[in-house]
């Protein structure tokens, strides 16, 4: 790890000011900075400590909506009450994550920050070409091992799938990220690789996440996220999805229904096909299995990834009838 | 902590509280905790493993609260109590009720990845995850055992947490 200097941002203006320099990155939790810093991936000459700051932790609930402090960790926000109540697939999205180490590090602002998993994007020593780290180098994916990489949302450039799963929860219900001057929904705070698969997200420099909201809705009380992996436990995505459900007063004909995938996308990616799809029809399985299909029109696989456009319907079907069971 | 950023030189002043007692280091900004325990002050019972966040061997504890200290700045803990498995037993020796309970069930084979297993086992347990053997298994899934002792480890932190609740 190449060496840089260390600045302790006191409160929010100090931190805004020191991100603007060049070279600059801020830290929080530090699970993405300083892993990626070992792999050579990230080379600050200053990193700014944003960890002492006071008063950015809150986690504020009410029916109407969720505020969280940007440097409020993601163990305590998935065991928050309220969020468990009022936002159950966000509590499970988190609790899902990484494992309970890493939850008690990492922050919801450095988390919305995340970078891919490309284990080319993570290896410059090997694989230098890679259109993300350095633009223009090419994509070492593309041709190469692809059992991860993003069947949606992809560009001949880059192929990486968005790793995070708090985002694909925070997507279906509309939630907003909050850089101070500026107001974002968290769909267009990330942006598709397109021809510049360096920009991930739509942040300045000299910009810092203070908080996410995310507005109340019947659909996110009764909501649930879904993970497959490889691995039980302590493992990205193979496929996920985030889904929110509101019946009629009959219980079985859908009212406002949200899905978003993760695992499978470049960005969090909400299928708002399915969700048009679905409204106003009976919730049997049938229907969703075919609404559910609708999400992969456009998929493109690279070989080895191509389970995931089986895979990926399939969670979002799962996690529809599981709502739909619970009354 | 004051309004303004303070710039380092090349080498920092840090001050850190480990298992109740001070250390003042003079180290670079990029040294990380784990780094910081096993080469500058010698408290190697903390493992490195994966140095990248994916094994847990490295866990200890940051204000009550586990952590892996592969992914922490020493610099960016200054001011907080941090506690390792050297600091887990009494002053006279008698075992944390976790420890005893690993040595009991025989939940190691080697033993590399233990001190990071108890030190999360505690903490597990603390939070109120350890209410059932599926609930031990999500909640230890940070912590990786080369040798496989999983199901002795599941059944020390049973028992630990069995022990501690009555
Ligand atoms: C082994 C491992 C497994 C993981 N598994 C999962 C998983 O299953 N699911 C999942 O979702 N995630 C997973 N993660 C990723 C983890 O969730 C992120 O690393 C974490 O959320 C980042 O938060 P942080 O506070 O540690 O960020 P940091 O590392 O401190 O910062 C990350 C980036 O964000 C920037 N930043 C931080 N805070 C702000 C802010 N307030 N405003 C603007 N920029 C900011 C930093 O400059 C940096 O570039 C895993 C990570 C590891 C190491
Ligand atoms: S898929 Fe994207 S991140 Fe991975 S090597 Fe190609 S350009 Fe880089
Ligand atoms: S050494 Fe820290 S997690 Fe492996
Ligand atoms: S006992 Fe050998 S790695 Fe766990």
């Amino acid at each position: 790890m190449r060496d840089f200097s260390y600045l302790r941002a006191g409160n929010i203006e100090a931190a805004r000011n020191a991100a603007a320099l060049p070279g600059a990155m801020l830290l929080a939790g530090g699970t993405t900075l300083i892993d990626l810093a070992k792999c050579g991936v990230a080379e600050p000459s200053t990193v700014i400590d944003i960890s002492h700051i006071e008063g950015l932790n809150a986690i504020d609930v009410t029916a109407d909506r969720a505020v969280i402090g940007a440097l409020a960790r993601m163990s305590h926000v998935a065991d928050n009450p309220q969020v468990k109540n009022l936002f159950p697939a966000v509590s499970e999205a988190l609790w899902q994550a990484a494992s309970a180490q890493l939850r008690n590090m990492a922050t919801i602002g450095g988390n919305l920050m995340q970078r891919t998993r490309c284990p080319y994007f993570r290896d410059p020593q090997n694989f230098p070409a890679c259109n993300k780290r350095a633009p223009g180098s090419g994509c070492s994916a593309i041709g190469g091992v692809t059992r991860g990489h993003a069947v949606l949302g992809t560009s001949e450039a880059c192929i990486a799938t968005y790793p995070g799963d708090l985002a694909i929860a925070l997507v279906a219900f509309d939630a907003e990220v909050d850089l101070g001057e500026r107001k974002l929904k968290v769909e267009d705070f990330f942006l598709a690789p397109g021809a510049t698969a360096e920009q991930e997200h739509d942040i300045r420099p000299g910009e810092v996440i203070t908080a996410i909201e995310i507005p109340g809705s019947a659909a996110a009380r009764r909501s649930t996220y879904v993970k497959v992996r490889d691995r039980q436990s302590y493992e990205f995505a193979a496929a996920s999805a985030a889904v929110g459900l509101e019946l009629e007063g009959d219980g079985r004909t859908v009212r406002d229904i949200r899905v978003a995938f993760g695992g499978v996308a470049t960005k969090p990616w909400r299928a708002r096909a399915v969700e048009e799809a679905l409204k106003g029809q009976m919730l049997d399985e049938e229907t969703v299995r075919k609404a559910s299909e609708l999400a992969m029109e456009g998929a493109v696989d690279h070989g080895a990834n191509h389970y995931k456009i089986a895979l990926a319907p399939r969670v979002v079907v799962r996690a529809i009838l599981k709502l739909g069971e619970t009354a | 902590m004051n309004d303004q950023v303070t710039i380092s030189p090349t080498t920092l002043s840090v001050h850190l509280t480990i298992n109740g007692r001070d250390h003042a280091l003079e180290i670079e900004p990029r040294v990380t905790l784990l780094d910081a325990l096993r080469d500058r002050l010698a408290l190697t019972g903390t493992k490195k493993g994966c140095d990248q966040g994916q094994c847990g061997a490295c866990t200890v504890h940051v204000d009550g609260q586990r952590v892996l200290a592969c992914l922490t700045l020493a610099a960016q803990v200054e001011g907080r109590e941090i506690t390792t498995i050297e600091g887990l037993a009494d002053e006279d020796g008698t075992l944390n009720a976790v420890q005893a309970a690993f040595l009991e069930q025989d939940a190691f084979q080697c033993g590399y990845c233990t001190p990071g297993q108890i030190m999360s086992a505690v903490a597990c347990i603390r939070e109120g995850h350890a209410g059932s053997d599926e609930e031990i298994r999500e909640y230890m899934a940070g912590n990786l055992c080369r040798c496989g002792a999983y199901p002795n480890i599941v059944a020390a932190v049973r028992q630990a947490a069995q022990e501690l609740r009555s």
